[in-house]
């Protein structure tokens, strides 16, 4: 076991354990690892492609599963655009597979590495939340292992409280082992997107509000620099779909090779060294800069056509992005509001971090609506996410800053999210879930796995 | 699985080093788990005496505030627990990123006697029980790419004197062995580091009722230990002034060396 034992990180690079890593490439060989961590007395969790901003991918001195073994896309079905493929499978293989036929995965990620099994253990939600939910309400149907050994099949109507507890149920239930999702027919290769820029918080959180009904996505970006009259100002990215027939030649527009983004910036510098250049700009001074001129350029109202993969998964338009925040890495808070109670909310969280000197790097906005599954983040209301750099220096001030964030959130009925949030206490998420919620869970965890066998970093700190 | 009360979750904005050290009940290994917790490490402390171990974490946790040190009773001679005790702590910490092995016996048999018995069991301890715990980790930290090995030699390795040849063979074998796994790790981005203490404060030395020049408390020599662990150091002497004494000790003429008595 010696020999397994490596040191992994999360997506943000700010925390990292050792494990015995396991590569299963069959339901046999997650049970074998099953039976070894009973043996020696060993957590296992299951890990995607580690995008997770905490410690959801992480067990500290226990069995991880690197699942990217099984990734195999074993049925497709052009005609109905039902997808079935193993849980390592990458939403990029998804895509690849399915957009050439005329369909789009119903919900992705900002960025295309994910992978399915990962997606629905945080239950993923995208830019049309409010439209389409997330992930889980297109999963037609899931094969899972337990702990127990025992194979299962939950759809909405066979296992149905499994199927709605282990899809957001972070890895903790069982392992997906196939899963089968209805993907969305498009009827172009491009998004019509409409950019235009909001003044304040007030202005943003209204675009989002009204532009929402109209459109399919909407996301906004939020300039975490400013304060004062123009706190909460940025530019709101409403799209739509095209329609059949607005698209002259979607054949042509719907080949990978028209998705895929471009390796070099200007034609000829290479995008993997573009971190190294951001690196100089991830401080205070540099990311005002930065924000400024993004809300300069932002300025004039204009619609364009954009491929889906670039829309979608701007995470990955520059590779390694996250090395540019350094050593000590970055961490995202993400608070899930009602709209009710949003703008005053948040007013006073990015009141509080410009006062405090720590002002998020990066701010994006979202449209939500709630959904039926267990540990469900969603709130009929809008999320914003934000990005800090951790350093040496900051750890301590940040970290108390943040348990201010989280009283001002739950104080307001909103929710966090644990793909993203490091921070959150066992209490707070106790009082967002409620205890009611927690003890269902619960006791669904003692039915799947009554030896307590699956266990991440992320489930010591909110459920132990 | 995990003791009670369960360690503190690392998260980013609470990173928590974990370590281990293996003969940790008193002097050296008290300070330097002290310091170390102090300095926010989560530490399994392995020892042989049950009371004092547990002695020890309670002071240390209530100066805390927190719980940062755990017990875990252990005898460095027993090798075969260690893969399976290993394991435990490792999983219990939730990782590993510093295994420091402070464990020594010193048995001096007096300038004309020998004692088998006393050489034997100072091998069995200083330097199996170094080998049986440091082998596995050197793996792991191998594989990992990452971590740091602190080995307690001690200036009596430095050269076979006539006072206790058991002891200074046992610490000569230490030294060497640590110095092989530097080699074997450095190029995987672990850090060895050989302390070699002279006279400290401690049982041991009180034991051994000699003359004891530039004696230091175990304080200082955990904070000189601690020090060098920052700095990734190789080999440190403490208190520093041996490096020195040493030097000359070891060039030493062996024709005048052997009609000495220290």
């Amino acid at each position: 076991m010696q020999k397994n034992f490596t040191q992994l990180e999360n997506f943000g690079h700010s925390l990292s354990a050792p494990s015995y890593l396991i590569k299963p490439t069959s339901i046999d060989e997650i049970n074998e690892a099953f039976s070894l961590a009973k043996k020696s007395g060993l957590a296992v969790t299951a890990r995607g492609a580690g995008r997770s901003y905490n410690d959801a991918a992480l067990i500290g001195g226990g069995i991880m599963l690197d699942m990217r073994g099984m990734n195999a896309i074993t049925e497709w079905d052009p005609a109905t655009g039902l997808i079935t493929a193993q849980p390592g499978t990458t939403l990029e293989q998804v895509w690849q597979k399915v957009e050439p036929a005329g369909w789009w995965p119903p919900v992705v990620s900002g960025t295309m590495t994910t992978t399915l099994g990962g997606c629905l253990a945080a239950n993923i939600h995208g830019k049309n939340n409010f439209r389409m939910g997330p992930i889980g309400e297109h999963v037609v149907e899931f094969n899972a292992i337990l702990p127990t050994g025992a194979e299962i099949t939950c759809s909405p109507k066979k296992n149905g409280d499994l199927f709605y507890a282990m899809i957001s149920g972070l890895g903790m239930l069982g392992i997906f082992t196939s899963v089968t999702m209805q993907t969305k027919r498009i009827y172009s290769g491009l998004l019509s997107v409409d950019a235009f820029p909001v003044r304040n918080l007030h202005e943003h959180l209204t675009a989002l509000l009204d532009g929402a009904p109209n459109h399919n996505y909407i996301v906004g970006w939020l300039d975490g620099t400013a304060s004062g009259k123009s706190l909460g100002r940025g530019q709101i990215h409403a799209t739509r779909y095209l329609n059949e027939g607005e698209d002259p030649n979607p054949q042509e527009t719907m080949k990978v090779s028209n998705q895929i983004l471009p390796p070099l910036i200007f034609g000829v510098f290479p995008k993997s060294l573009l971190h190294y250049f951001m690196a100089p700009f991830m401080n205070n001074l540099g990311a005002w800069g930065i924000n400024t001129a993004k809300y300069i350029a932002s300025l004039p109202k204009h619609t364009f056509r954009q491929p889906h993969a670039a829309f979608h998964f701007l995470l990955d338009y520059v590779p390694d992005w996250e090395l540019s925040y350094g050593r000590g890495g970055l961490i995202q808070y993400q608070s899930f509001v009602p709209k009710e109670t949003a703008e005053a909310a948040w007013t006073e969280i990015l009141t509080l971090s410009n006062k405090n000197g720590l002002p998020s790097y990066l701010g994006v906005t979202k449209r939500h609506r709630p959904d039926k599954f267990l540990l469900t983040h969603a709130v009929d209301g809008f999320s914003l996410a934000m990005d800090f750099k951790v350093t040496n220096g900051n750890r301590a001030k940040l970290g108390a800053m943040l348990q201010e964030f989280d009283k001002i959130i739950l104080q307001a009925g909103g929710r966090f999210y644990f793909a993203k949030n490091s921070e959150t206490t066992a209490e707070t998420a106790q009082a967002f879930y409620g205890a009611e919620t927690i003890e269902r869970f619960r006791k669904l965890k003692k039915r799947c796995d009554p030896n307590g066998l699956l266990e991440s970093d992320l489930y010591r700190r909110i459920f132990e | 699985m995990s003791n009670s009360p369960k360690p503190i979750q690392a998260t980013p904005l609470n990173p928590r080093r974990r370590g281990i050290i293996i003969g940790a009940s008193d002097g050296i290994g008290a300070a330097l788990a002290r310091k170390l917790a102090k300095e926010g490490y989560t530490i399994a402390l392995v020892a042989r005496r049950k009371d004092k171990l547990n002695t020890l974490c309670a002071e240390i946790n209530s100066a805390e505030k927190d719980a940062c040190v755990f017990p875990y009773v252990h005898d460095v001679a027993n090798y075969d627990e260690v893969p399976d005790l290993l394991r435990k702590i490792i999983a219990d910490l939730g990782g590993l990123d510093l295994l420091v092995f402070m464990a020594g016996v010193n048995f001096p048999p007096g300038l004309t006697s020998y004692n088998f018995e006393g050489d034997r069991k100072m091998i069995e301890v200083n330097l199996i029980g170094a080998m049986a715990w440091l082998s596995p980790v050197a793996e792991m930290f191998q594989n990992a790419k990452a971590g740091q090995i602190v080995g307690i030699s001690s200036v009596a390795g430095d050269r076979g004197r006539v006072g206790n040849p058991g002891y200074n063979t046992s610490k000569a074998a230490l030294t060497t062995y640590l110095e092989a796994l530097r080699n074997r790790l450095t190029r995987h981005g672990v850090n060895v580091l050989t302390v070699k203490p002279g006279f400290v404060n401690t049982e041991m030395v009180k034991a051994a009722q000699g003359s004891t020049p530039f004696i230091i408390s175990p304080e200082q020599a955990a904070d000189d230990i601690y020090k060098a662990m920052r700095k990734r150091k190789q080999v440190i002497y403490t208190a520093p002034i041996w490096r020195w004494i040493m030097l000359i000790i070891q060039h030493v003429p062996s024709v005048i060396f052997r009609r000495m008595s220290f």
